[in-house]
């Protein structure tokens, strides 16, 4: 009992100093009854392949994917992945859509740098040769990089959806500094170009200006094609990319908890059993 | 390791062998024959689970030394390689670096544990020193270990920490580019952090043997403080103690396979899956969780020096704690007076750690703006920290000294199983009830 409440103080005082860190003047993001919350969550395959279409129609222009290839959509887990391709890159589908991507290599025979269309084992190509160049084309900010953001956002997939599907039209009194675009669920504070009465409005500035319009991107599965189902997918797709495995774990977690439990229930009679004549 | 030996070798290679090293004798000795009081709580089980986080944290970390590469360009590509395309690497990953916050929880348990029954007091001085030489080493580890994945909150971190050698006058700046290996936190500060990192914790391993070796020729402490008399007050470790432990060490497990596999990045800070970048500084630079009590303190003193100093100081306290706790009796059981002050403690601890994870200027109270004296605003983080310091040195500096000289305190037992013999359900011989809420 002790070592619990021992256990459970400690974790308070971890917890109470994570989230605090956030504090600044954003909303709390929404949140969605994802498919793969929980200890027995999934990730929805129909979601992912939309979820990477909305990536590859819209976001893909600006924002790069370093740590991700093709093949991992195939993999175990990933949107693409089919029971008859274990090496995911046999996976046609797969293989159909690296070759819409262009990379770089080098002629072995002259040494020139070529282009060739990419295979499952490439990276996703970066849309930009380097961070200068990233920065020249959107106003001086950089797009960040998407192989690990969901970890890397406080809030995760509620954040992402929330940020994508939350832009609204700043509040008057509020001067929106050219280039920049309000946004209530960014990390920010606002109060220095805040005009009105009474409180600044919550959120931030964000360089990039609203992507998603109802039906931008068209869904192979005849879903509606609105904002909050694009903001919806992008954010799911995003979030399987940054813990691909997260269904494993999951899985494996659950089997690990209940050895656990059986084995501290042997242990337990065991304990008793040994102890049963000692006064103590 | 100490006294009389029951080991009796049985076959002709044990004989063989116990003449030339006795090693069977040894382990014999210090893990099965080795009488330990009958009335250890639970409490008593954070030794054991702190030696399995320690081997969990050792067999990881090799694999994963395996995979990391230490090196500004690569250092967080090759974490993600790990978690994506090494077999089982998440579970590898992601068991080191929760095992980190499970060995700060254990250690944590250990200590208040040792501070309640009053482990530290004679003959114990020494046994209790080394613990804190383990938990010193134990935070540098950590620290450097924090580094290596070298993200956001890694490379920041590591400047705030090393910049704080800088605040020592003369040799301050001296120090702090010998860390670094350069001008700046860089490439080097990396690789000598790696290196470090996998050297120390075969010197806490090191510390853990004289730490153990000390707990076998003093004997445990136990709930009563009182010392063991005859052999009617202890069992054999084995199979009374290796079954209780091992009880624990399930429990302790499941919390820690919950956090591996189910939210494996709770105790983490997001921006450290944000590859460092030196000209970004994160809005608000934070310490691991285990940390942040100490965070609080360097923070509650308006000069950086001070600051520094009395963080170090904190820990140096923990030291001398022997010969500051002048009283004779060892467990607070009996110093119902002091015990209040200890719970005090404790919060005042937990309050530390909740101010080192927010704001300075965050306000303990919301909205409440009232608490002005002079140009101070009571009703501060900083303030708060400020008084849970006071009381965390006082509590060392002061109470502890003067209670042991002032305190009245209860009657002791004459032995262990005294307490024992008067417990009603202890009468009948037989399975007792509910024996784990007792002492």
């Amino acid at each position: 009992m002790l070592r619990k409440c021992l256990a459970i103080a400690a974790l308070g005082l971890a917890l109470a100093g994570g989230p605090a860190l956030a504090a600044g003047s954003q909303k709390e993001p929404r949140t969605v009854e994802w498919s793969f919350n929980g200890p027995f969550g999934k990730f929805d395959r129909a979601q992912l392949q939309r979820g990477f279409k909305v990536y590859r129609e819209v976001c893909a222009a600006c924002h790069s994917m370093d740590l991700m290839s093709f093949r991992n959509l195939g993999q175990k887990g990933g949107p693409f992945y089919d029971p008859k391709y274990p090496n995911p890159n046999d996976n046609p589908d797969v293989k159909t859509i690296a070759k819409d991507f262009e990379t770089s290599e080098i002629d072995q025979e002259t040494g020139d740098i070529v282009k060739r269309p990419a295979t499952p084992a490439d990276r996703f190509p970066n849309p930009y040769p380097n961070e200068a160049a990233a920065r020249a084309g959107n106003g001086g900010a950089l797009p960040p990089d998407f192989s690990t953001l969901s970890k890397a956002r406080m809030g995760g997939a509620d954040y992402i959806y929330s940020l994508l599907s939350g832009y609204s039209t700043p509040p008057a009194g509020l001067e929106v500094p050219s280039g920049q675009y309000y946004n209530p669920y960014m990390l920010g504070d606002v109060s220095a170009f805040w005009k009105g009465k009474g409180h600044a409005p919550p959120g931030g500035f964000i360089a990039m200006p609203p992507q998603l319009a109802a039906d931008k991107v068209t869904f192979d599965d005849d879903t509606k094609s609105t904002i909050d189902q694009q903001a919806r997918d992008v954010a799911a797709f995003l979030t399987w990319a940054s813990e691909p495995k997260m269904e494993e774990r999951k899985a494996f977690g659950v089997g690990a908890m209940i050895y656990l439990l059986i084995l501290a229930g042997l242990l337990y009679m065991s304990y008793k059993r040994i102890w049963r004549n000692v006064a103590h | 390791m100490s006294g009389h030996s029951n080991y009796i070798p049985k076959t002709g290679f044990e004989r063989w062998l116990d003449a030339r090293l006795p090693i069977a004798r040894l382990a014999y000795d210090s893990l099965v024959d080795f009488p330990t009081p009958k009335n250890l709580n639970y409490w008593y089980t954070f030794g054991g689970i702190l030696a399995l986080c320690l081997g969990i944290q050792l067999v990881t970390g090799i694999v994963l030394a395996m995979h990391y590469v230490p090196h500004v360009d690569h250092a967080f590509a090759s974490i993600e390689r790990i978690m994506r395309d090494v077999n089982y690497g998440w579970l590898i990953r992601y068991m080191h670096s929760n095992g980190a916050s499970m060995f700060f929880i254990a250690v944590y348990a250990h200590m208040f544990r040792g501070l309640y029954y009053g482990s530290y007091k004679a003959p114990r001085e020494l046994l209790w020193i080394l613990g804190c030489v383990i938990y010193l080493l134990m935070m540098a580890t950590a620290f450097m270990g924090y580094v290596l994945p070298w993200g956001q909150m890694s490379f920041h971190g590591a400047v705030v920490i090393t910049n704080l050698f800088g605040a020592l006058p003369l040799i301050g700046q001296s120090i702090t580019t010998w860390l670094w290996g350069g001008f700046a936190v860089d490439n080097a500060t990396l690789n000598r952090f790696f290196s470090l990192h996998y050297l120390m914790p075969f010197m806490i391993a090191g510390v853990v043997i004289l730490h153990v070796w000390a707990l076998h020729v003093t004997g445990n402490n136990n709930p009563t403080g009182v010392h063991v008399q005859s052999k009617a007050d202890t069992v054999p470790f084995h199979p009374y103690y290796t079954v209780k432990d091992g009880f624990a060490i399930a429990l302790f497990m499941l919390m820690f396979a919950a956090f591996v596999f189910f939210s494996p990045n709770a105790l983490g800070h997001p921006d450290n899956y944000i590859p460092a970048n030196p000209l970004v500084t994160p809005a608000h630079i934070v310490p691991e969780w285990y940390f942040l009590p100490f965070y609080a303190i360097l923070r509650a003193v308006p000069d950086k020096l001070m600051g520094v100093l009395l963080m170090f100081g904190a820990i140096a306290v923990l030291f001398i704690l022997p010969w500051l706790d002048t009283s004779r009796v060892r467990s607070l059981r009996y110093r119902p007076t002091t015990r209040m002050y200890f719970f005090i403690f404790v919060v005042a601890c937990l309050v530390l750690g909740f101010c080192g994870g927010r704001l300075p200027d965050d306000y303990v109270i919301p909205g409440l703006k009232s608490f002005q004296l002079l140009d101070a605003d009571l009703n501060s983080m900083v303030w708060l920290s400020r008084f849970a310091t006071a009381y965390y040195f006082a509590y060392f500096l002061i109470i502890l000294p003067v209670m042991g000289l002032t305190e009245n305190p209860l009657s002791q037992p004459k032995s262990i199983s005294e307490p024992v013999l008067s417990h009603s359900a202890a009468l009948p011989v037989g399975a007792a009830a509910s024996p784990e809420k007792r002492g």
